[in-house]
């Protein structure tokens, strides 16, 4: 259910969660349910945002003229 | 001396007059500023025009062959310079300006063609904000149209990678200025359109003069970025320069560098963010909690439960008296119906004929009927007749009628 969400749609979906929780008419057992889900976004979230790994590709044309990706080595 | 006897014909003194200007050196190469007027673009290619100051006019021709290289659209009323040297066309006996070269008065050529371009575009509406598309909040792919070595793309590098490394960096390396130049740069926006493999663009250029920076102004590049589905940033030169890209871009940033900030979010302020949110979370879930407690405590203070048998308690009450009343009132009920019976009873025994009959009355019956003997009519003579007394009966028969009506 969560993957492929994109970063906008995931952290506005966690915005109208605390909003929801703040105006404070929901029963005990939607409440138990809206931090549940709010926790998985922000667990996914902050997944996200952890990923450090760098890929950066040039792309080249190769003689059949398709387009190849190559690792980009800066100072090349 | 007089030459009294040597006529020239036409042609002749034309001719003539072309041989002593073509000998003139500074008529060979002159520049001649002027405005345009009658300006004729003929089927040719090649440019009829004169050019004229406030005393006086000077006719021009421009061949195709030098035309074709001009940057910008010649037009009525426009200043320019005029490179060429002067000669005759002896047909007409007219001299004229052959022109080389031409340049506008006060403004660049360059400056002119960005002008007429921009104008014409614009009036296309290649620049309405309209059709400007919004950049993705987080792309997870960035396409970077410029050269491969320099400072802007190890800017653009650097600057994703301190605001957030995770995305990733596609770049098609262009030459950035020289005739190859617009050609690459609109091929390789339509080749990330083709390979949708970006979610956004961004084309870059470091500063330089406006004949560096003479790619981004042109019109296949200008329409390769309007046609881009992908939305497109120009980032080209300094913050001063302003070119033909960058309007027809869905946005313009001032450098690369300003491009690599706002193509994406800066993740620390982001995770920032998302930890407020987390506590947020938690500090409502505990408020909502123990809104709930107090709102049971309330409820299981109050008289209901303290005391849940007062009610019945209560009712207990209330069912007794009752019960009471019913009590009472059904007997002096019973007592009030006594007395009406009795009374009733003793009228009702008054009219018995039981008690008729103890007076010494009697009931005659006909003995075959059972009938009661009302007239002397029901009976006739030899009949049986039965008599009931109070205390029994008598069995008899009629000897006679008397009184016969």
């Amino acid at each position: 259910m969560l993957k492929g969400k994109s970063f906008e749609e995931a952290i506005s979906e966690l915005e109208e969660i605390v909003k929801k929780l703040e105006k404070g008419d929901l029963s005990l057992e939607d409440s138990m349910q809206m931090f549940k889900k709010g926790v998985d976004l922000s667990g996914y979230l902050s997944g996200k945002l952890n990923d450090a790994e760098r890929k950066i590709k040039i792309l080249l044309e190769n003689e059949k003229g398709e387009i190849v990706e190559n690792t980009f080595l800066e100072g090349e | 001396m007089v030459f009294m006897n040597h006529v020239m014909t036409v042609s002749e003194i034309n001719k003539y007059i072309k041989e002593i200007l073509s000998r003139d050196i500074i008529l060979s190469m002159v520049f001649v500023s002027g405005e345009i007027s009658n300006y004729k673009y003929h089927y040719s290619g090649h440019m009829y025009f004169t050019i004229k100051d406030d005393k006086s006019v000077l006719k021009c021709v421009m061949f195709k062959s030098n035309g074709s290289a001009l940057k910008f659209t010649p037009e009525n009323g426009m200043k320019v310079i005029v490179k060429g040297y002067i000669s005759v066309f002896e047909r007409d006996g007219q001299y004229q300006l052959y022109a080389e070269d031409m340049q506008p008065d006060g403004l660049g050529s360059l400056h002119l063609a960005y002008e007429q371009l921009k104008k014409r575009l614009e009036s296309e509406g290649l620049f309405d904000q309209y059709q400007k598309k919004k950049l993705p909040y987080l792309p997870s792919a960035i396409g970077v149209v410029t050269s491969s070595t320099g400072a802007v793309i190890k800017d653009i590098l650097n600057i994703t990678g301190r605001r957030f490394p995770g995305v990733e960096i596609k770049i098609l390396p262009v030459a950035v200025q020289g005739e190859q130049a617009p050609l690459q740069i609109s091929r390789a926006i339509r080749k990330f359109n083709e390979l949708k493999n970006v979610d956004v663009i961004i084309i870059a250029r470091g500063g330089g003069s406006l004949e560096e920076l003479w790619a981004f102004n042109d019109e296949k590049v200008a329409r390769s970025i309007f046609c881009s589905e992908i939305p497109v940033i120009s980032a080209v030169g300094h913050e001063t320069d302003f070119t033909i890209s960058d309007f027809a871009a869905d946005v313009r940033a001032p450098t690369p560098s300003a491009a690599a900030e706002m193509v994406v979010p800066d993740k620390a302020v982001l995770m920032e963010y998302l930890c407020n949110l987390e506590r947020q979370l938690k500090n409502l879930l505990a408020k909502n909690l123990e809104q709930k407690k107090l709102h049971y405590a309330k409820l299981m203070d109050s008289v209901v439960f303290r005391r849940p048998f007062d009610k019945i308690t209560q009712e207990m009450i209330r069912l007794d008296n009752l019960n009471k009343y019913l009590h009472i009132g059904l007997i002096s009920g019973i007592d009030k119906n006594k007395a009406r019976l009795s009374t009733i009873a003793g009228r009702l025994h008054a009219l018995s004929p039981l008690s008729v009959l103890s007076r010494g009355y009697s009931v005659a019956m006909k003995e075959e009927t059972g009938n009661v003997i009302k007239s002397v009519n029901d009976v006739n003579k030899e009949d049986g007749v039965i008599i009931r007394l109070a205390d029994g009966e008598l069995k008899c028969t009629v000897n006679e009628k008397l009184h016969c009506k």
